[in-house]
């Protein structure tokens, strides 16, 4: 017999101890870039890459986050970096994933703009994947100049520029 | 209300230092409620540039760095990694983080300054609660399987405690407010607070309620900051520094995750501690209580058993400035201030972490 409306359950079957229990945890959060980071990203939306010069050892961060993590001391000479850039490695991605937004096999390079001490991860694109290697040369191909946002999306991928590859003495420092 | 004479029950061996320790320096960003135009490294870096430059000295003088933070307050992993640029790490030294308040960081710096491992650390601790919401941030830092799905909020929690206290005759609304209205009024003279006012208990009672019976003086406010502080053994104390303030007890004990297994209107972690730390010895002329909820420092007051005569909170606390991860590290720098500045001869500062006093830190500190 069923059990009453707002009466008494009846427990019908033994289904054992609960073994697992799932908590669903979501948490939100605001972005603040800072000082530093703000200036690469209003770059981003001018169209250019902007780093920052540390004044003890010279080196120049792209994107900065406000202090040179080598010397400790904050970042202040803003530098506008070169559109072109050196791979110093690469992977060649063709394992598919949740929320993949390109067409798989693509390449993921680390990017070292000319004139700056850091690299950053970039999309390549227009080179056969058995193609792509250290040393080669590249250049940034940037979204239309009304799609430009202070965000990497501003960036559409970065291809190879056609000079010659450069030696793995300029960037072995940076792999 | 016991003496020093008449320490309170349960308490513990005296554990004394076996090296000489001494707050060398200590500096703290202005506790604000937001402070949207920095990233965490850009707000450390001149509260560690201040530390260093008060005592003329550069990264290279200290050989171990601990920072205490969370990524729950970033929401994103491993930011003490990238906290780290503040100081500038090379050539490498050893390094080492807490997920607590850096006055647990201190602690570690302090154990290792003891072994001999090191002759000074950095210490610093940040955090800024305007990034996310803190009532569900602080829930998860409750027992997952029992509390932290019901995400009860910290105010409700202590708003649970300070209703103990009250049925068990210990205190009243009135004490509550009496205590804000001292520190508000003590804030007023500390320049990086961030709630200061003159303002009297009786019009702190017009209130309406958040969380009976805790009205909004009785929170403490939501704040961005950071603070450090330079920790120096041996010979280094005594060159940088003419008259050093001397750690000379520190300890820190842990109650039950259990809300429903402990009695909420006392704290014994608190009184281990501070036998530990020999609080019990001497009377002491200031304490700086981290009690983020009015009614926690009565009951910290209690478990250190100070008389009537003691300086509470001289900066304000933690109702004038709450920055997570550093207002119990702030909480010993404050008190080691008054005994730098002559104000104290001995002062005793605690620190506190998760909900209700679960966790409880006490540093006691002289001058020469």
């Amino acid at each position: 017999m069923a059990d009453e409306p707002g009466g008494p359950s009846t427990v019908t079957e033994d289904r054992g101890p609960v073994t697992t229990l799932a908590t669903p945890i979501r948490l939100d959060f605001n972005f603040t870039p800072g000082v530093a980071q703000s200036r690469f990203l209003m770059g981003l939306a001018d169209g250019k890459f902007m780093g920052q010069r540390c004044s003890v050892c010279s080196k120049v961060y792209v994107p900065s986050r406000g202090s040179c993590p080598t010397d400790g001391v904050p970042t202040i000479e803003d530098v506008e970096l070169a559109n072109v850039g050196t791979i110093t490695t690469y992977c060649v991605v063709n394992v598919p994933f949740a929320g993949q937004s390109i067409e798989i096999p693509y390449i993921c390079a680390q990017v070292l703009l000319d004139g700056a001490n850091l690299s950053f991860m970039g999309l390549i694109q227009e080179v056969p994947t058995d193609q792509i290697r250290m040393g080669m040369r590249v250049e940034a191909v940037w979204v239309d100049r009304e799609e430009l946002s202070p965000s990497l999306a501003s960036v559409r991928y970065f291809r190879p520029n056609g000079e010659a590859d450069a030696d793995y003495e300029t960037f072995k420092e940076y792999l | 209300m016991s003496s020093p004479e008449n320490p309170p029950s349960g308490s513990a061996p005296r554990r004394r230092p076996v090296r000489p320790v001494s707050i060398a320096s200590f500096a703290q960003a202005r506790n604000v409620r937001q402070d949207d135009h920095h990233n965490e490294v850009e707000m450390l870096m001149p509260v560690i540039a201040e530390a260093f430059g008060s005592i003329s000295i550069t990264k290279d003088d200290v050989d171990f760095i601990c920072s205490g933070s969370t990524d729950y307050l970033i929401g994103g992993p491993f930011s003490f990694v990238m906290a780290l640029d503040a100081v500038g790490v090379w050539p490498p030294r050893a390094e080492s983080h807490v997920e607590m308040d850096a006055a647990w960081a201190l602690y570690e710096a302090w154990v290792l300054l003891q072994e001999g491992a090191a002759d000074a650390a950095l210490v610093y601790g940040f955090g800024r609660s305007s990034l996310g919401d803190l009532n569900e941030i602080l829930a998860l830092q409750l027992d997952p399987y029992y509390l932290a799905p019901l995400w009860p909020d910290p105010v409700s929690l202590a708003a649970l405690q300070a209703r103990a206290l009250i049925d068990a005759g210990r205190a009243t609304e009135a004490d509550f407010a009496a205590i804000a209205a001292r520190s508000r009024k003590d804030a007023l003279s500390n320049p990086n607070a961030q709630v200061a006012k003159d303002v009297v208990a009786s019009t702190l009672m017009e209130e309406a309620y958040v969380v009976s019976p805790l009205r909004r003086h009785a929170l403490p406010p939501i704040t961005d900051g950071a603070a450090a502080i330079v920790l120096a053994a041996g010979e280094k104390a005594h060159q940088w520094s003419d008259d050093p303030v001397w750690i000379t007890g520190f300890d820190h004990r842990i109650e039950t995750h259990s809300l429903g297994a402990r009695d909420l209107t006392v704290s014994p972690s608190t009184s281990t501690a501070a036998a530990r730390a020999g609080l019990f010895e001497a009377p002491v002329d200031v304490a700086e209580i981290h009690a983020p909820y009015a009614h926690q420092e009565l009951i910290v007051k209690e478990a250190l058993a100070l008389g009537d005569s003691v300086v509470i909170n001289p900066s304000g606390g933690a109702l004038a400035a709450n920055p997570i991860m550093s207002a119990g590290l702030i909480r010993v720098g404050e008190a080691a201030a008054r005994i730098a500045s002559g104000e104290a001869h001995r002062a005793v500062a605690h620190a506190t972490s998760g909900p209700c006093l679960q966790q409880n830190l006490v540093c006691v500190m002289e001058g020469a």
